[in-house]
């Protein structure tokens, strides 16, 4: 869930992590009533599922059974955590619908291409993880690379999501840090060392489903409040013009992107098609394994195709729930003397403690407590925990498995029986749940390391996605080819962070534009690591024997006879989903230009 | 989703069941006791058809996936 938010987003989470006004909302006994049922529900999943994770394949890949609607809502689902939620949310209220590129540009045709292009080759290969592709493409040393930097990324991202949680809880509830990390670890560690992967996933359908429920009536009843979508913008139209609002653009997409300066954010309309459309994009949704898993479970190719398909329209969607509350706040939020309320930055919240100000990343709990009551406000809050749950969950069942097959199989105990692999997986759920406690309280006690998680993140996504593409699509590519990409390209990301780190000035080279901000440089950072790695790639493997043509089979694109499939109405067609997708996307871009 | 055993629509049709009636059900109380919470836009009695639909859609995934009945 966390995989975007990072890189695209920096500032975000570290905001939420300063949130300084006292408890937002005061749950009632009906409210706390619906977040103990969740707990027990999830628990009851978990105790149930166990039964069906008996052998390695159903442990660490769900049995390979997920029908095209589970794995494609747990696909979009494990990105769909309350910290973007809230973030974004925030985001909107502050950079307006510019925030909704992330959900749609920055998705869509990455999640349309990981479905039609790219998951037939993860799929018919068998693999059980994205660096187990790179194993079959490239031979141990990259896969190792990548294993050993995703494990390492997603159980200290589980802390992160768990120390996010325990803070959003403090503040919107009041409710004491320590217990928020031990029962929500608890509850984590059982479900899914009892339930593995499939475990996960039905936890991320169940989030799914509780987001909507808990947080579409916010902008229902702030649609009807504003008098509908007109109504909201002649509203802020008139707070604008009396100076209620800070002027800009807040209900248009494309047209401020001509220049870095002209719009809020610091973007031009390259870095957000080319950095974030394709490098981060990508990158994260065709190669993070955090996703990726979730669409390999698939029971059948059709339905791993099928999946991130089905994802996409869902994501098109998460702006109405998300941005949408963000951009109402602008004007339906109010003071107690009945005063336009002013959401503020995080430092000028911590400035004036005991001003009653709230933060940008508070506006979606505000609308919460603006609209919802007993019962409906439980449930808001319960789709948050949720979020945050499924968030650690995914991270570590992602972490569980890539440690099991990528790590601890070819390097640790090799040809064990398949019992013993379960039990190393269950054994390294808990362990990965105590290392998310121990980066949590790290992160409590260094809020600083925040920042460099993030950044960590970025550094090891895009350079994979050069390597994945090359391999996937480039006979000729060498296994060294593949090492030295990801390597240099990871270098890379790595190197021109820590240039503008040590002389700000560098951004001007690294970004394109002197007036460019932090996400035109995660974005650009990622285009110039990407471009990298493929590079790298290409040039070494030029020097390098290439396989046989025979050994890429189920790899390579030009090498693979992909199986058959059987005819099916056209309602029940990929292809014809997808080109449904792609309209809609582009009804959307066009409708928001 | 599986063969055998429950179906995830299972665990969300008894979710959306209980969640459902309990947030029904303090919509009619607020409705018949007329103690409104203090909320923005309480005259629309947003628990009460909310409530009724998450209940509704709960009931429709409890009987269409419910133990025994082969899921498609």
């Amino acid at each position: 869930m966390f995989g975007l938010a990072p890189a695209l987003h920096a500032g975000s989470v570290p905001s939420l992590l300063a949130l300084g006004a006292p408890s937002l909302a005061h749950l009632s006994v009906l409210d706390l009533a619906v977040i103990a049922i969740y707990f027990v529900m999830v628990i009851w999943i978990g105790f149930y599922l166990k039964s069906q994770s008996n052998t390695s394949e159903e442990f660490f890949m769900a049995g390979r059974q997920m029908t095209a609607w589970i794995a494609g809502l747990s696909f979009v689902s494990a990105n769909l955590g309350s910290l973007e939620l809230m973030g974004w949310a925030g985001s909107a209220y502050q950079y307006g619908i510019l925030a909704a590129h992330w959900y749609w540009v920055g998705a869509i045709p990455a999640m349309l291409f990981l479905g039609m292009v790219m998951m037939p080759f993860y799929y018919v290969c068998k693999t059980h993880s994205v660096p187990g592709y790179l194993k079959l493409r490239y031979g141990q040393g990259t896969s190792t690379v990548a294993a050993v930097s995703f494990a390492f990324m997603t159980v200290l991202m589980s802390g992160v999501n768990m120390f996010a949680m325990a803070e959003v809880m403090k503040i919107v509830l009041g409710w004491d840090l320590n217990f928020s990390i031990i029962v929500s670890s608890l509850a984590v560690a059982a479900y899914v060392a009892l339930g593995g992967l499939r475990s996960a996933i039905f936890n991320e359908v169940l989030q799914f489903v509780l987001i909507w429920g808990g947080a579409l009536l916010v902008p229902i009843l702030g649609l009807v409040e504003t008098g509908g979508w007109t109504g909201f913008k002649a509203r802020l139209a008139h707070n604008i013009a009396i100076g209620a609002t800070a002027p800009g653009d807040y209900t248009h997409m494309w047209r401020s992107m001509g220049h870095f300066a002209d719009n809020p954010m610091g973007i031009h309309w390259t870095g957000i098609v080319f950095g974030l459309g394709f490098a981060i994009s990508f990158g994260y949704w065709t190669t993070d394994f955090l996703v990726v898993q979730r669409v390999l479970a698939a029971n059948s190719l059709r339905s791993a195709r099928m999946a991130p398909v089905i994802g996409s329209f869902f994501k098109m969607a998460v702006p109405f729930i998300v941005i949408l509350p963000g951009l109402l706040g602008l004007v339906v939020l109010q003071n107690s003397d009945g005063s336009l309320m002013h959401l503020v930055g995080e430092n000028v919240v911590a400035a004036n403690p005991g001003a009653g100000l709230h933060s940008f990343n508070e506006v979606l709990p505000l609308m919460m407590v603006r609209y919802l009551g007993p019962g409906l406000l439980g449930l808001g809050i319960t789709a948050l925990i949720a979020g945050f749950m499924s968030g650690m969950a995914g991270n570590v069942s992602a972490f569980t498995a890539i440690f099991t097959y990528d790590i601890y199989q070819p390097h640790i105990v090799k040809n064990a029986r398949d019992e013993h692999y379960v039990l190393v997986g269950r054994i390294v759920t808990i362990v990965g749940v105590v290392i998310s406690i121990i980066a949590a309280y790290a992160v409590k006690h260094a809020a600083g390391i925040m920042d460099y998680v993030q950044a960590l993140f970025s550094f090891f996504i895009s350079p994979l996605l050069g390597a994945v593409l090359m391999g996937m699509f480039w006979k000729r590519a060498t296994k060294a080819g593949g090492f030295w990409g990801l390597l240099i390209g990871t270098l890379t990301s790595i190197g021109l962070w820590a240039w503008v780190k040590v002389d700000p000035s560098a951004l001007r080279y690294v970004a394109l534009s002197p007036d460019a901000k932090d996400m035109a440089e995660n974005m650009y950072r990622a285009l110039w690591s990407v471009s990298v790695c493929a590079i790298v790639v290409f040039v070494v493997s030029l020097f390098g024997k290439p396989r046989p043509i025979a050994e890429l089979d189920g790899l390579v694109y030009g090498a693979t006879k992909l199986p058959e499939e059987e005819p099916v109405p056209f309602y029940k067609n990929e292809y014809f989903w997808m080109i449904l997708a792609v309209i809609c996307f582009l009804a959307l871009n066009i409708y928001f230009w | 989703m599986h063969n055998s055993g429950l179906s995830i629509w299972f665990f969300i049709g008894v979710l959306l069941t209980i969640y459902g009636a309990m947030i029904l059900g303090y919509g009619l109380f607020e409705l018949v006791t007329r103690q409104t919470t203090n909320v923005i836009l309480a005259n629309l009695h947003a628990p009460i058809w909310w409530g009724a639909m998450l209940a509704l859609l709960g009931v429709f995934y409890l009987v269409k996936f419910r133990p025994g009945r082969a899921a498609k």
